[in-house]
Protein backbone atom coordinates (compact mmCIF):
# COMPACT_ATOMS: atom_id res chain seq x y z
CA UNK A 1 0.00 0.00 0.00
CA UNK A 2 1.11 3.43 -0.85
CA UNK A 3 0.99 6.73 1.17
CA UNK A 4 -1.99 9.03 0.18
CA UNK A 5 -2.25 11.89 2.49
CA UNK A 6 -6.40 12.74 3.01
CA UNK A 7 -5.60 16.25 3.20
CA UNK A 8 -3.79 16.74 -0.71
CA UNK A 9 -5.44 16.55 -3.66
CA UNK A 10 -4.58 14.43 -6.98
CA UNK A 11 -4.37 14.01 -10.54
CA UNK A 12 -5.74 10.50 -12.41
CA UNK A 13 -1.66 11.12 -13.31
CA UNK A 14 -0.14 10.63 -9.96
CA UNK A 15 0.73 14.20 -9.26
CA UNK A 16 -0.05 15.69 -5.93
CA UNK A 17 -1.26 19.61 -5.03
CA UNK A 18 -0.41 20.57 -1.50
CA UNK A 19 -1.28 24.05 0.12
CA UNK A 20 1.16 26.09 1.29
CA UNK A 21 1.56 28.66 4.03
CA UNK A 22 0.22 31.13 1.18
CA UNK A 23 -2.84 30.16 0.06
CA UNK A 24 -2.51 31.24 -3.05
CA UNK A 25 0.55 28.86 -3.68
CA UNK A 26 0.58 25.22 -3.74
CA UNK A 27 3.37 22.55 -3.92
CA UNK A 28 3.35 19.76 -6.64
CA UNK A 29 5.10 16.48 -7.06
CA UNK A 30 4.29 12.91 -8.09
CA UNK A 31 2.78 10.68 -5.64
CA UNK A 32 4.60 7.55 -3.34
CA UNK A 33 2.61 5.35 -5.67
CA UNK A 34 4.03 7.08 -8.92
CA UNK A 35 7.92 6.60 -7.43
CA UNK A 36 7.18 3.13 -6.52
CA UNK A 37 6.20 2.55 -9.84
CA UNK A 38 8.93 4.63 -11.56
CA UNK A 39 11.95 3.09 -9.59
CA UNK A 40 14.99 5.07 -8.77
CA UNK A 41 14.49 8.00 -10.64
CA UNK A 42 17.79 9.97 -11.96
CA UNK A 43 16.79 13.30 -13.24
CA UNK A 44 14.02 15.26 -13.09
CA UNK A 45 13.58 18.11 -15.72
CA UNK A 46 11.71 20.83 -14.33
CA UNK A 47 10.52 24.67 -15.67
CA UNK A 48 12.27 28.05 -14.32
CA UNK A 49 10.51 30.23 -12.10
CA UNK A 50 7.71 32.59 -13.59
CA UNK A 51 6.79 29.70 -16.17
CA UNK A 52 2.95 29.67 -17.36
CA UNK A 53 1.19 26.44 -17.50
CA UNK A 54 -2.46 25.46 -18.08
CA UNK A 55 -4.48 22.74 -16.77
CA UNK A 56 -2.75 19.35 -17.20
CA UNK A 57 0.07 21.20 -19.61
CA UNK A 58 3.15 19.22 -19.27
CA UNK A 59 5.46 21.08 -17.10
CA UNK A 60 8.74 18.87 -17.18
CA UNK A 61 9.76 15.14 -17.64
CA UNK A 62 11.24 12.47 -14.76
CA UNK A 63 13.54 9.95 -16.11
CA UNK A 64 13.87 6.93 -14.00
CA UNK A 65 16.36 3.97 -14.65
CA UNK A 66 13.57 2.29 -16.13
CA UNK A 67 11.04 4.51 -17.49
CA UNK A 68 10.85 7.99 -18.24
CA UNK A 69 7.29 9.99 -17.86
CA UNK A 70 6.12 13.29 -18.04
CA UNK A 71 5.12 15.80 -15.48
CA UNK A 72 1.26 17.29 -15.97
CA UNK A 73 0.28 20.35 -14.41
CA UNK A 74 -2.61 19.67 -12.05
CA UNK A 75 -3.65 23.50 -12.05
CA UNK A 76 -3.22 26.63 -13.84
CA UNK A 77 -0.75 29.14 -12.43
CA UNK A 78 2.48 30.47 -12.54
CA UNK A 79 6.14 28.88 -10.85
CA UNK A 80 7.12 30.82 -8.00
CA UNK A 81 9.58 28.11 -7.24
CA UNK A 82 11.32 25.22 -8.39
CA UNK A 83 13.06 22.01 -5.97
CA UNK A 84 16.60 22.65 -7.00
CA UNK A 85 17.63 19.88 -4.74
CA UNK A 86 16.30 17.50 -7.00
CA UNK A 87 19.41 18.88 -9.20
CA UNK A 88 22.03 17.03 -7.53
CA UNK A 89 19.67 14.30 -5.79
CA UNK A 90 16.81 13.65 -7.62
CA UNK A 91 16.33 10.22 -5.03
CA UNK A 92 14.80 12.56 -2.83
CA UNK A 93 11.76 11.60 -5.55
CA UNK A 94 11.78 8.31 -4.29
CA UNK A 95 12.72 8.99 -0.32
CA UNK A 96 10.26 11.40 0.27
CA UNK A 97 7.62 12.51 -2.62
CA UNK A 98 5.53 14.80 -0.65
CA UNK A 99 8.12 16.49 1.44
CA UNK A 100 11.58 17.07 0.32
CA UNK A 101 10.88 15.22 -3.19
CA UNK A 102 8.55 18.05 -3.78
CA UNK A 103 9.09 19.77 -7.72
CA UNK A 104 7.23 23.22 -7.84
CA UNK A 105 5.48 25.50 -6.06
CA UNK A 106 2.98 27.62 -8.54
CA UNK A 107 1.12 30.48 -7.71
CA UNK A 108 -2.66 29.29 -8.41
CA UNK A 109 -4.67 31.15 -11.20
CA UNK A 110 -7.97 29.81 -10.43
CA UNK A 111 -8.49 28.45 -7.17
CA UNK A 112 -11.70 26.79 -8.67
CA UNK A 113 -9.83 24.21 -10.88
CA UNK A 114 -9.07 22.63 -7.77
CA UNK A 115 -12.39 21.26 -7.55
CA UNK A 116 -11.26 18.95 -10.67
CA UNK A 117 -8.77 17.19 -8.66
CA UNK A 118 -9.26 14.03 -6.97
CA UNK A 119 -9.29 13.69 -3.44
CA UNK A 120 -7.33 10.84 -1.12
CA UNK A 121 -10.30 8.10 -1.57
CA UNK A 122 -11.17 9.08 -5.29
CA UNK A 123 -7.41 8.85 -5.83
CA UNK A 124 -6.52 5.52 -4.09
CA UNK A 125 -9.30 3.79 -6.00
CA UNK A 126 -8.06 5.18 -9.16
CA UNK A 127 -4.90 3.38 -8.26
CA UNK A 128 -6.76 -0.17 -7.40
CA UNK A 129 -6.16 0.52 -3.39
CA UNK B 1 -1.36 -5.57 -14.58
CA UNK B 2 0.80 -8.39 -14.92
CA UNK B 3 -1.04 -10.63 -17.67
CA UNK B 4 -2.38 -14.08 -16.25
CA UNK B 5 -0.85 -16.35 -19.09
CA UNK B 6 2.31 -15.14 -17.99
CA UNK B 7 4.72 -18.02 -16.48
CA UNK B 8 6.12 -17.39 -13.45
CA UNK B 9 9.79 -19.07 -11.83
CA UNK B 10 9.54 -21.35 -8.69
CA UNK B 11 10.65 -18.10 -6.74
CA UNK B 12 7.33 -16.02 -7.87
CA UNK B 13 6.12 -15.83 -4.30
CA UNK B 14 8.99 -15.31 -2.70
CA UNK B 15 9.80 -12.45 -4.87
CA UNK B 16 6.14 -11.06 -4.40
CA UNK B 17 6.52 -11.50 -0.68
CA UNK B 18 10.39 -9.15 -0.98
CA UNK B 19 7.90 -6.67 -2.43
CA UNK B 20 9.41 -6.81 -5.71
CA UNK B 21 7.90 -4.87 -9.06
CA UNK B 22 7.20 -8.11 -11.10
CA UNK B 23 7.23 -6.86 -14.96
CA UNK B 24 6.18 -9.33 -17.96
CA UNK B 25 10.04 -10.21 -19.44
CA UNK B 26 10.64 -13.09 -22.14
CA UNK B 27 6.69 -14.98 -21.32
CA UNK B 28 7.34 -14.82 -17.69
CA UNK B 29 6.44 -12.41 -15.12
CA UNK B 30 9.50 -11.86 -13.37
CA UNK B 31 11.30 -9.29 -10.58
CA UNK B 32 12.48 -6.42 -12.19
CA UNK B 33 13.48 -4.09 -8.73
CA UNK B 34 13.31 -5.12 -5.59
CA UNK B 35 12.22 -2.06 -2.99
CA UNK B 36 15.90 -1.69 -2.23
CA UNK B 37 15.84 -0.14 -6.02
CA UNK B 38 18.22 -0.57 -9.16
CA UNK B 39 20.44 1.54 -8.31
CA UNK B 40 21.25 0.29 -5.11
CA UNK B 41 21.26 -3.68 -6.35
CA UNK B 42 23.58 -2.69 -8.76
CA UNK B 43 26.15 -1.06 -5.98
CA UNK B 44 25.73 -4.68 -4.09
CA UNK B 45 26.71 -6.48 -7.56
CA UNK B 46 29.51 -4.21 -8.32
CA UNK B 47 30.80 -3.88 -4.62
CA UNK B 48 29.81 -7.12 -2.34
CA UNK B 49 27.61 -9.72 -3.53
CA UNK B 50 24.10 -10.12 -5.44
CA UNK B 51 21.81 -13.02 -6.18
CA UNK B 52 19.53 -13.13 -9.33
CA UNK B 53 16.68 -15.54 -9.79
CA UNK B 54 17.72 -16.36 -13.18
CA UNK B 55 15.11 -19.18 -13.39
CA UNK B 56 13.43 -17.81 -16.57
CA UNK B 57 16.40 -18.55 -18.74
CA UNK B 58 15.55 -21.56 -21.53
CA UNK B 59 18.06 -25.24 -21.22
CA UNK B 60 18.45 -27.64 -24.22
CA UNK B 61 20.17 -31.27 -23.35
CA UNK B 62 21.75 -32.61 -26.06
CA UNK B 63 22.89 -36.64 -25.29
CA UNK B 64 23.45 -39.25 -27.86
CA UNK B 65 26.33 -40.52 -29.86
CA UNK B 66 26.60 -37.49 -32.22
CA UNK B 67 25.52 -34.72 -29.48
CA UNK B 68 29.15 -32.99 -30.18
CA UNK B 69 28.65 -32.74 -33.92
CA UNK B 70 25.19 -31.98 -33.77
CA UNK B 71 26.02 -28.75 -31.25
CA UNK B 72 29.23 -27.72 -33.53
CA UNK B 73 26.48 -27.64 -36.21
CA UNK B 74 24.31 -25.71 -34.75
CA UNK B 75 26.16 -23.06 -33.36
CA UNK B 76 29.39 -20.78 -34.28
CA UNK B 77 31.80 -21.09 -31.55
CA UNK B 78 33.85 -24.46 -31.63
CA UNK B 79 32.92 -27.26 -29.46
CA UNK B 80 35.59 -29.32 -30.05
CA UNK B 81 37.98 -26.59 -28.34
CA UNK B 82 35.50 -27.38 -25.06
CA UNK B 83 36.91 -30.38 -22.83
CA UNK B 84 34.24 -32.10 -20.42
CA UNK B 85 33.68 -29.02 -17.83
CA UNK B 86 34.10 -26.24 -19.51
CA UNK B 87 31.22 -23.86 -20.79
CA UNK B 88 31.49 -21.58 -24.01
CA UNK B 89 29.53 -18.68 -25.41
CA UNK B 90 27.99 -19.06 -28.52
CA UNK B 91 25.47 -18.30 -30.92
CA UNK B 92 22.80 -19.67 -33.05
CA UNK B 93 22.68 -18.62 -36.17
CA UNK B 94 20.49 -18.30 -39.47
CA UNK B 95 21.79 -19.53 -42.77
CA UNK B 96 22.18 -15.16 -43.32
CA UNK B 97 24.63 -15.17 -40.67
CA UNK B 98 22.07 -13.33 -38.02
CA UNK B 99 21.13 -14.11 -34.64
CA UNK B 100 18.75 -16.78 -33.69
CA UNK B 101 19.80 -16.23 -30.25
CA UNK B 102 23.36 -16.14 -28.47
CA UNK B 103 23.87 -18.89 -25.94
CA UNK B 104 26.06 -20.76 -23.71
CA UNK B 105 27.45 -24.47 -24.47
CA UNK B 106 27.93 -26.32 -21.36
CA UNK B 107 29.97 -29.67 -22.17
CA UNK B 108 29.81 -32.86 -19.93
CA UNK B 109 30.89 -36.34 -19.83
CA UNK B 110 27.91 -37.58 -21.22
CA UNK B 111 25.84 -34.46 -22.72
CA UNK B 112 25.70 -30.64 -23.81
CA UNK B 113 23.32 -27.87 -22.30
CA UNK B 114 22.92 -25.27 -24.66
CA UNK B 115 21.56 -22.21 -22.17
CA UNK B 116 19.31 -19.71 -24.47
CA UNK B 117 17.25 -16.44 -23.68
CA UNK B 118 14.06 -16.87 -22.33
CA UNK B 119 11.87 -14.90 -24.78
CA UNK B 120 13.55 -17.31 -27.56
CA UNK B 121 12.86 -21.04 -25.91
CA UNK B 122 10.05 -21.93 -28.75
CA UNK B 123 12.27 -19.70 -31.68
CA UNK B 124 15.21 -21.72 -30.05
CA UNK B 125 14.02 -25.06 -29.95
CA UNK B 126 11.79 -25.07 -33.61
CA UNK B 127 15.46 -23.84 -34.92
CA UNK B 128 17.49 -26.56 -33.49
CA UNK B 129 15.13 -29.75 -33.85
CA UNK B 130 14.75 -28.45 -37.85
CA UNK B 131 18.85 -29.17 -37.87
CA UNK B 132 18.57 -32.50 -36.54
CA UNK B 133 17.89 -34.80 -39.59
CA UNK B 134 19.32 -37.99 -39.54
CA UNK B 135 21.90 -36.64 -36.55
CA UNK B 136 21.80 -39.64 -33.63
CA UNK B 137 20.89 -37.08 -30.53
CA UNK B 138 18.03 -36.97 -28.00
CA UNK B 139 16.93 -33.26 -27.88
CA UNK B 140 15.19 -32.72 -24.75
CA UNK B 141 14.03 -28.88 -23.62
CA UNK B 142 14.27 -29.16 -20.02
CA UNK B 143 13.66 -25.18 -19.05
CA UNK B 144 10.86 -26.27 -16.83
CA UNK B 145 12.78 -28.31 -14.85
CA UNK B 146 15.82 -26.20 -14.59
CA UNK B 147 16.22 -23.53 -12.15
CA UNK B 148 19.01 -20.90 -12.29
CA UNK B 149 20.29 -18.31 -10.20
CA UNK B 150 23.53 -15.98 -10.53
CA UNK B 151 25.28 -15.41 -7.48
CA UNK B 152 27.32 -12.52 -8.78
CA UNK B 153 30.09 -9.62 -7.46
CA UNK B 154 33.54 -9.65 -5.71
CA UNK B 155 32.04 -11.25 -2.68
CA UNK B 156 30.32 -14.56 -4.20
CA UNK B 157 32.97 -16.81 -4.09
CA UNK B 158 33.38 -16.57 -0.67
CA UNK B 159 29.26 -16.59 -0.23
CA UNK B 160 28.81 -19.75 -2.01
CA UNK B 161 32.27 -21.62 -0.77
CA UNK B 162 30.85 -21.11 2.77
CA UNK B 163 27.86 -23.20 1.93
CA UNK B 164 29.70 -26.06 -0.11
CA UNK B 165 32.22 -28.58 0.18
CA UNK B 166 33.56 -28.11 -3.60
CA UNK B 167 36.46 -25.82 -3.66
CA UNK B 168 34.63 -23.45 -5.87
CA UNK B 169 38.05 -20.92 -5.61
CA UNK B 170 39.64 -23.81 -8.12
CA UNK B 171 36.75 -23.42 -10.42
CA UNK B 172 38.44 -21.30 -13.48
CA UNK B 173 36.20 -18.57 -15.49
CA UNK B 174 33.93 -20.19 -18.12
CA UNK B 175 34.43 -23.54 -16.26
CA UNK B 176 31.87 -25.92 -13.96
CA UNK B 177 31.50 -28.82 -11.41
CA UNK B 178 28.63 -30.73 -10.36
CA UNK B 179 28.34 -30.84 -6.41
CA UNK B 180 26.33 -29.67 -3.69
CA UNK B 181 25.52 -26.19 -2.52
CA UNK B 182 23.37 -25.76 0.79
CA UNK B 183 22.82 -29.33 0.58
CA UNK B 184 21.11 -28.81 -3.43
CA UNK B 185 22.66 -30.65 -6.19
CA UNK B 186 23.59 -28.44 -8.58
CA UNK B 187 25.93 -27.63 -11.55
CA UNK B 188 28.46 -24.82 -10.45
CA UNK B 189 29.17 -22.38 -13.58
CA UNK B 190 31.93 -19.61 -13.23
CA UNK B 191 30.39 -17.77 -15.71
CA UNK B 192 27.47 -14.70 -15.41
CA UNK B 193 26.27 -11.45 -17.06
CA UNK B 194 27.68 -8.39 -15.11
CA UNK B 195 30.90 -8.17 -15.76
CA UNK B 196 31.82 -9.49 -12.21
CA UNK B 197 33.22 -12.53 -10.83
CA UNK B 198 30.32 -15.31 -9.60
CA UNK B 199 28.64 -18.05 -10.12
CA UNK B 200 25.35 -19.43 -12.15
CA UNK B 201 23.96 -22.26 -10.16
CA UNK B 202 21.79 -24.77 -12.35
CA UNK B 203 19.45 -27.11 -9.67
CA UNK B 204 16.10 -28.69 -9.91
CA UNK B 205 13.33 -26.05 -10.14
CA UNK B 206 12.33 -27.71 -6.83
CA UNK B 207 15.27 -27.02 -5.38
CA UNK B 208 15.81 -23.81 -6.16
CA UNK B 209 13.60 -22.16 -2.90
CA UNK B 210 16.18 -23.74 -0.24
CA UNK B 211 19.04 -22.56 -2.05
CA UNK B 212 17.68 -19.18 -2.67
CA UNK B 213 17.53 -19.06 1.19
CA UNK B 214 20.85 -20.08 1.75
CA UNK B 215 22.10 -17.47 -0.47
CA UNK B 216 19.87 -14.69 0.00
CA UNK B 217 19.59 -11.72 2.57
CA UNK B 218 21.34 -9.50 5.13
CA UNK B 219 25.09 -10.60 4.78
CA UNK B 220 24.51 -12.72 2.51
CA UNK B 221 23.80 -11.88 -1.81
CA UNK B 222 21.31 -8.91 -1.75
CA UNK B 223 18.10 -9.83 -4.01
CA UNK B 224 18.79 -8.05 -7.43
CA UNK B 225 15.91 -7.92 -9.95
CA UNK B 226 16.06 -7.52 -13.91
CA UNK B 227 16.64 -3.94 -13.88
CA UNK B 228 20.00 -3.94 -12.03
CA UNK B 229 20.82 -7.37 -14.69
CA UNK B 230 20.43 -5.05 -17.52
CA UNK B 231 22.56 -1.59 -16.27
CA UNK B 232 25.34 -4.35 -14.81
CA UNK B 233 25.35 -6.19 -18.33
CA UNK B 234 25.38 -2.75 -20.17
CA UNK B 235 28.02 -1.10 -18.17
CA UNK B 236 30.19 -4.19 -18.66
CA UNK B 237 29.67 -4.33 -22.57
CA UNK B 238 27.52 -7.78 -22.95
CA UNK B 239 25.04 -7.76 -25.64
CA UNK B 240 21.13 -8.33 -24.75
CA UNK B 241 19.31 -10.45 -27.31
CA UNK B 242 16.69 -8.03 -28.73
CA UNK B 243 18.37 -4.98 -28.11
CA UNK B 244 22.00 -4.89 -29.12
CA UNK B 245 22.20 -8.06 -31.43
CA UNK B 246 18.88 -9.74 -32.91
CA UNK B 247 18.00 -11.54 -37.01
CA UNK B 248 19.80 -8.40 -38.52
CA UNK B 249 22.91 -8.17 -37.62
CA UNK B 250 25.63 -10.62 -37.57
CA UNK B 251 28.09 -11.38 -34.70
CA UNK B 252 31.15 -10.30 -36.67
CA UNK B 253 29.09 -6.96 -36.89
CA UNK B 254 28.39 -6.93 -32.99
CA UNK B 255 31.94 -7.30 -32.29
CA UNK B 256 31.71 -11.08 -31.00
CA UNK B 257 34.51 -12.71 -33.43
CA UNK B 258 35.64 -14.67 -30.80
CA UNK B 259 32.50 -17.00 -30.95
CA UNK B 260 32.86 -17.45 -34.95
CA UNK B 261 35.22 -20.27 -35.56
CA UNK B 262 35.20 -19.93 -38.98
CA UNK B 263 38.10 -22.48 -39.82
CA UNK B 264 36.86 -25.13 -36.96
CA UNK B 265 36.65 -27.82 -39.27
CA UNK B 266 32.55 -28.31 -38.89
CA UNK B 267 30.38 -26.73 -41.14
CA UNK B 268 27.86 -25.14 -39.71
CA UNK B 269 24.24 -22.77 -40.11
CA UNK B 270 25.16 -19.41 -41.52
CA UNK B 271 29.23 -20.17 -42.20
CA UNK B 272 28.76 -19.06 -45.44
CA UNK B 273 27.23 -16.00 -44.81
CA UNK B 274 29.96 -15.24 -42.34
CA UNK B 275 32.89 -16.11 -44.54
CA UNK B 276 31.40 -13.76 -47.54
CA UNK B 277 31.07 -11.11 -44.77
CA UNK B 278 34.40 -11.66 -43.43
CA UNK B 279 36.36 -11.88 -46.86
CA UNK B 280 34.43 -8.26 -48.37
CA UNK B 281 34.67 -6.62 -44.80
CA UNK B 282 31.99 -5.34 -42.43
CA UNK B 283 29.91 -2.20 -43.14
CA UNK B 284 28.73 -1.47 -39.82
CA UNK B 285 29.73 -2.22 -36.10
CA UNK B 286 28.26 -2.11 -32.23
CA UNK B 287 29.80 0.46 -30.75
CA UNK B 288 29.14 1.94 -27.34
CA UNK B 289 28.19 5.92 -26.32
CA UNK B 290 28.11 7.80 -23.53
CA UNK B 291 25.89 10.90 -23.80
CA UNK B 292 28.22 14.18 -23.50
CA UNK B 293 26.29 16.18 -20.58
CA UNK B 294 27.19 15.61 -16.82
CA UNK B 295 25.82 15.10 -14.55
CA UNK B 296 22.95 13.16 -17.09
CA UNK B 297 20.19 14.95 -17.46
CA UNK B 298 18.68 12.76 -20.27
CA UNK B 299 18.18 8.89 -20.75
CA UNK B 300 19.36 7.99 -24.72
CA UNK B 301 16.68 5.06 -24.36
CA UNK B 302 16.35 1.95 -26.86
CA UNK B 303 14.71 2.94 -29.96
CA UNK B 304 15.43 6.74 -30.23
CA UNK B 305 17.30 7.94 -33.44
CA UNK B 306 21.04 8.24 -34.03
CA UNK B 307 22.60 10.96 -35.62
CA UNK B 308 25.90 11.15 -37.37
CA UNK B 309 27.22 14.38 -39.82
CA UNK B 310 23.25 15.19 -39.50
CA UNK B 311 22.05 12.29 -41.38
CA UNK B 312 19.92 9.12 -39.08
CA UNK B 313 22.43 6.16 -39.13
CA UNK B 314 20.73 4.44 -36.54
CA UNK B 315 18.73 3.57 -33.52
CA UNK B 316 19.81 3.47 -29.41
CA UNK B 317 20.25 -0.03 -29.45
CA UNK B 318 20.68 -0.68 -25.47
CA UNK B 319 20.22 2.91 -23.20
CA UNK B 320 20.30 3.28 -19.55
CA UNK B 321 21.85 5.38 -16.68
CA UNK B 322 24.33 3.79 -14.12
CA UNK B 323 25.66 4.44 -10.94
CA UNK B 324 28.99 3.13 -11.46
CA UNK B 325 29.45 5.64 -14.75
CA UNK B 326 27.45 7.75 -13.46
CA UNK B 327 26.45 9.35 -16.77
CA UNK B 328 23.98 8.26 -19.95
CA UNK B 329 25.14 5.36 -21.82
CA UNK B 330 24.33 3.28 -24.54
CA UNK B 331 24.95 1.49 -27.77
CA UNK B 332 24.36 1.43 -31.41
CA UNK B 333 25.52 0.61 -34.77
CA UNK B 334 28.05 2.79 -37.04
CA UNK B 335 29.45 2.51 -40.28
CA UNK B 336 33.02 0.90 -39.57
CA UNK B 337 34.65 3.57 -41.10
CA UNK B 338 33.15 6.92 -38.83
CA UNK B 339 32.78 3.92 -35.61
CA UNK B 340 36.30 4.85 -33.43
CA UNK B 341 36.28 5.98 -29.83
CA UNK B 342 35.67 10.26 -29.70
CA UNK B 343 33.83 10.00 -33.11
CA UNK B 344 30.85 12.89 -32.27
CA UNK B 345 27.05 11.73 -32.40
CA UNK B 346 23.79 13.04 -31.61
CA UNK B 347 21.01 10.80 -30.25
CA UNK B 348 17.30 12.66 -30.80
CA UNK B 349 15.84 12.46 -26.90
CA UNK B 350 12.09 13.34 -27.28
CA UNK B 351 13.10 15.68 -29.83
CA UNK B 352 16.13 17.40 -28.14
CA UNK B 353 19.47 16.65 -29.66
CA UNK B 354 21.58 15.28 -27.15
CA UNK B 355 25.49 15.38 -28.11
CA UNK B 356 27.09 12.12 -27.42
CA UNK B 357 30.40 10.78 -28.09
CA UNK B 358 31.89 7.13 -29.36
CA UNK B 359 33.42 5.29 -26.20
CA UNK B 360 35.37 1.72 -25.97
CA UNK B 361 33.94 -1.05 -24.62
CA UNK B 362 33.23 -2.28 -22.08
CA UNK B 363 32.04 0.73 -19.75
CA UNK B 364 33.52 -0.51 -17.00
CA UNK B 365 36.16 -3.37 -16.95
CA UNK B 366 35.77 -6.99 -16.46
CA UNK B 367 36.54 -8.18 -12.96
CA UNK B 368 36.11 -11.56 -13.72
CA UNK B 369 38.96 -14.64 -12.56
CA UNK B 370 40.71 -15.92 -15.54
Amino acid sequence: MSNIPKDLRYTKEHEYVKPTADKAVVQIGITDYAQGELGDVVYVDLPKPGAAFGHMDVFGTIEAVKAVSELFCPVTGTVVEVNGALESDPALVNKDPYGAGWMIKLRVKDSGEMATLLDSAAYAKHIGE
Amino acid sequence: MVDQTLKRTPLHAIHVALGAKMVPFGGYEMPVAYPAGINAEHRAVREGAGIFDVSHMGEFEVTGPDRNAFVQKVTCNDVGALRPGQAQYSALLTEQGTFVDDCLVYRFEDKLMVVVNASNIDKDWDHIVAQKGGANVRLRNISEEVALLAVQGPKAEALVGSLTAVGVAMIPYYHFTEGKVAGVQCFISRTGYTGEDGFELYCRAGDVETLWHALAGPGRAEPCGLGARDTLRLEAGLPLYGSDIDDTVTPLEAGLNFIVKLDKGATFVGLAALKRQKLEGITRRLVGFTVTETPPRMIARHGYDVFLDGRKADIVRSGTVTPTVNAAIGTTYLPVTQAKPGTKIEIDIRGKRAPAEVVKLPFVPHRTKR
